[in-house]
C-alpha cells in the first residue's frame, strides 16, 4: 500500500516535471548546435581537412599540423604577443580601473558624475570597426591628425604608423585602455560602493587624511575584487580581443610582429590563407590550453571567494 | 581630514574625470568635423578640428548611394529585433528551468551550460561545423545564430534573479490555483523578471547591432550586409562603396575618398549616439550586472 502510494506519487511527480524539460528544449538545442557539435570539429587539428571530404571524411595525419605550426615562426610570435599583452593589461586594468573608480567616487556633484560616466562609457558602446575608423582619423599616414597637426606643429617628420610594428604595442595598449576605462571603473566602483560608509566617518573623526583612508580602508576592502579580477584575467590569458587586434591595425601585414595574436592568426590562416591544418592546430591549442588556465583560475577563485567563481 | 583637503580631492577628481571625458569624446568630434570637411582641404591638411573649408560633398555622395545604407540598416534592424526577442525568450526559459532546483537532472543541465563558458571548439571547429553541417553561409541565420543567440553568463545571471528575487510562494499559490507551468512562465515569471530581462535584452541588442564578426566569417553576399559589415568593407577600401551602390555614374576618381570614410562612420554610429543618453543608465547597469556575479 505504502509502496504503491509512493510509486504513484513518483509517477505524478515525473509528469509534473515534463513541462520543464519541454521548456529546456529550445535553449539546449541551441547549445548543442553552437557549442557541442563544434567540439566534434576539434579533431580537425589532427586531420588534413578538405571541405569536399567534410569533418569525418578527412584523413588523419596525427601531429603533422602541430609540427608545421611550430616549425614556423608564427607560433612563437602569436603566443608571445597574446601572453605579453594580456599580462601587461591585467596589471594596467587594475591600476587604471581602480584609480579612476576611487577618484570618481570622490565626486559629490551628481550631474557631473552622470556626465563623466556617460562619456567615458561611450567608447565601450562602439564596435571595433568604428574604433578602427576613429584611430585611422589620427594615424592615417598622409591625412591623419597626428602626422599633419601634432607632428607638423612640433616640426617633426611624419611617421608611417601603419607600416612600422614597433609603435603598435603602445597604440593598442592606449586604444584598449581608452575603450575599457569606463568599464574598468564600473567593476571597481560596485565594490567601493559596497563599503560601509561608517568606516570613513570614523576615520574622518579620528583625523585621518583622505590618502590614509584610501590606503587603510578602501584598498584592503577592495582587495578581494582585485584578486578575483586578476585571477579571472589570467584565466583568459590565452585569448585575445580579435576585434582590437584585427580591426585597429587595419589588417596590415607589416604589423603582424606586434599585432598578431592567436585569434587573428587562426582567422587569417583559416579564411585568408586557407591553411586549414595550421589554423585548426592553433585553434585546438587555444581551446585546450585556455581551458586549463580558466579551470585552474576558477579553482583558485573558489578557494578565495566561493561566490565569485564560475562553478 | 579638513575642508581644504576635501576640496583638493574634489578638484583633482574633477580634473582627471574631465580629461578622461574629453579623451572619450574628442575622437568622435574629429570624426564628425572631418566628415564635413572639404575633400581637397582634408587631403592637403589632413583631418582636423578646425578645417579651412567645410563641405557636404561626402554626405551628398552618401545620399546618392543611400540605398546601400538603408538596406544595411534594414538588415541590422531586422537581425537585432529578431535576435533580441529570440535571445530573451531562450535565456529566460533556460534560466527558469535551471532555477528549478528539485528538477531531476538539473545539475547535469547546469553543468552543460557552465561548461560552454570554460571550453569551446574555437573558430575553426565552429566555422567548419556551421558551414558544412548547417550550411549557414550567406543566409540570414549566419547573422542571427552563431554565438549571439544565447550566452551562458546571462543565463546564470537570470537564473540567480529567478531564484533569489522572486518569492517561491507566488509560484506555489498559482499552482494551487491550477495554473499550468507554461501559464505560470508567461503570466508570472516573464513579468516579474522584466528588470533583469530588459538588461539582458539591451546588452544583447547592442551585441547584435555592433556585430561584424559573423558577417566577416559567414557572409559575402552584399545583399546581406549589415551596417557594420558595410563599415568594415569600406574601411578595407573606400572604393567598395562604388561597387555596393547603384549610382554607377561616379567613377572611383571622383570619390571624395578622404572625407567619405568619416561620413560613412558618422552615418554608422548616428542612431546609437542619439539613443545613448536615453539608455546609458541601463547600459552601465548591464555592464555591472554582467561583470560581477552574485
Amino acid at each position: 500500500m505504502n509502496l504503491k502510494l509512493r510509486q504513484k506519487k513518483k509517477k505524478r511527480n515525473w509528469k509534473h516535471f515534463v513541462p520543464y524539460y519541454i521548456m529546456a528544449l529550445p535553449g539546449f538545442t541551441y547549445l548543442l548546435i553552437n557549442n557541442y557539435i563544434p567540439l566534434y570539429g576539434l579533431q580537425l587539428a589532427f586531420k588534413q581537412f578538405s571541405f569536399k571530404l567534410g569533418i569525418s571524411g578527412s584523413q588523419w595525419i596525427a601531429f603533422k599540423n602541430f609540427r608545421f605550426l611550430f616549425a614556423s615562426n608564427d607560433a612563437t610570435i602569436m603566443i608571445r604577443n597574446t601572453l605579453l599583452y594580456n599580462l601587461f593589461w591585467i596589471f594596467l586594468n587594475v591600476l587604471i580601473g581602480l584609480s579612476v573608480a576611487i577618484l570618481f567616487n570622490e565626486i559629490v556633484n551628481k550631474r557631473a558624475k552622470k556626465f563623466y560616466q556617460t562619456t567615458i562609457l561611450l567608447p565601450h558602446l562602439m564596435s571595433m570597426v568604428v574604433i578602427a575608423y576613429l584611430v585611422y582619423a589620427y594615424l592615417a599616414p598622409s591625412t591623419g591628425f597626428i602626422n599633419n597637426t601634432i607632428l607638423a606643429g612640433l616640426g617633426l617628420e611624419k611617421v608611417n604608423w601603419y607600416a612600422d610594428a614597433k609603435y603598435w604595442p603602445f597604440i593598442l595598449t592606449f586604444v584598449h585602455q581608452w575603450r575599457g576605462v569606463g568599464f574598468g571603473m564600473l567593476l571597481y566602483l560596485s565594490s567601493i560602493l559596497g563599503i560601509d560608509s561608517s568606516y570613513y566617518e570614523a576615520a574622518t573623526i579620528d583625523g585621518a587624511t583622505k590618502w590614509q583612508q584610501i590606503r587603510k580602508i578602501t584598498l584592503p576592502l577592495v582587495k578581494p575584487t582585485i584578486i578575483m579580477l586578476v585571477i579571472l584575467g589570467i584565466g583568459q590569458i590565452f585569448r585575445s580581443d580579435f576585434g582590437l587586434f584585427y580591426q585597429v591595425p587595419m589588417n596590415q601585414g607589416a604589423l603582424y610582429g606586434t599585432t598578431q595574436t592567436i585569434d587573428t592568426y587562426v582567422y587569417r590562416a583559416l579564411m585568408v590563407n586557407n591553411n586549414y591544418g595550421m589554423s585548426a592546430a592553433a585553434s585546438f591549442l587555444q581551446s585546450v590550453v585556455g581551458f586549463v588556465f580558466i579551470v585552474t583560475a576558477n579553482a583558485i577563485v573558489s578557494k578565495v571567494d566561493r561566490k565569485s567563481s564560475l562553478f | 581630514m579638513n575642508f581644504a583637503e576635501q576640496k583638493r580631492w574634489q578638484i583633482a577628481s574633477h580634473i582627471v574625470m574631465a580629461i578622461l571625458s574629453a579623451l572619450a569624446l574628442l575622437p568622435f568630434i574629429l570624426l564628425i568635423i572631418s566628415s564635413f570637411t572639404d575633400d581637397r582641404v582634408a587631403l592637403l591638411n589632413g583631418y582636423s578640428y578646425w578645417p579651412e573649408k567645410f563641405s557636404l560633398e561626402a554626405y551628398q555622395y552618401i545620399w546618392e548611394n543611400s540605398n546601400v545604407f538603408f538596406r544595411a540598416y534594414g538588415v541590422t534592424v531586422v537581425v537585432t529585433f529578431i535576435g533580441v526577442i529570440a535571445n530573451v525568450g531562450l535565456t529566460s526559459l533556460t534560466a527558469y528551468v535551471l532555477a528549478k532546483r528539485d528538477l531531476p537532472g538539473v545539475k547535469i543541465l547546469n553543468f552543460l551550460v557552465v561548461f560552454t563558458m570554460l571550453f569551446n571548439g574555437g573558430l575553426v571547429a565552429t566555422y567548419v561545423s556551421y558551414v558544412t553541417i548547417f550550411g549557414i553561409k550567406n543566409t540570414i541565420f549566419a547573422l542571427l545564430v552563431p554565438n549571439l543567440l544565447m550566452n551562458a553568463f546571462m543565463i546564470m545571471l537570470v537564473r540567480n534573479y529567478f531564484e533569489h528575487s522572486i518569492p517561491v510562494e507566488i509560484y506555489e499559490s498559482a499552482r494551487i490555483d491550477g495554473a499550468n507551468e507554461f501559464l505560470i512562465f508567461f503570466r508570472l515569471v516573464l513579468p516579474l523578471g522584466t528588470p533583469i530581462l530588459a538588461t539582458v535584452g539591451l546588452m544583447n541588442g547592442i551585441a547584435y547591432w555592433n556585430d561584424w564578426q559573423n558577417s566577416l566569417h559567414y557572409v559575402d553576399d552584399k545583399a546581406l550586409y549589415s551596417i557594420q559589415a558595410v563599415l568594415n568593407a569600406i574601411n578595407e577600401s573606400v572604393s567598395v562603396l562604388a561597387s555596393l551602390g547603384t549610382s554607377s555614374g561616379v567613377s572611383a576618381a571622383d570619390l571624395p575618398s578622404t572625407t567619405i570614410r568619416m561620413a560613412v562612420a558618422v552615418v554608422g554610429i548616428l542612431p546609437i549616439l542619439i539613443l545613448y543618453p536615453f539608455f546609458q543608465k541601463y547600459f552601465a547597469k548591464g555592464l555591472m550586472a554582467g561583470s560581477v556575479k552574485g
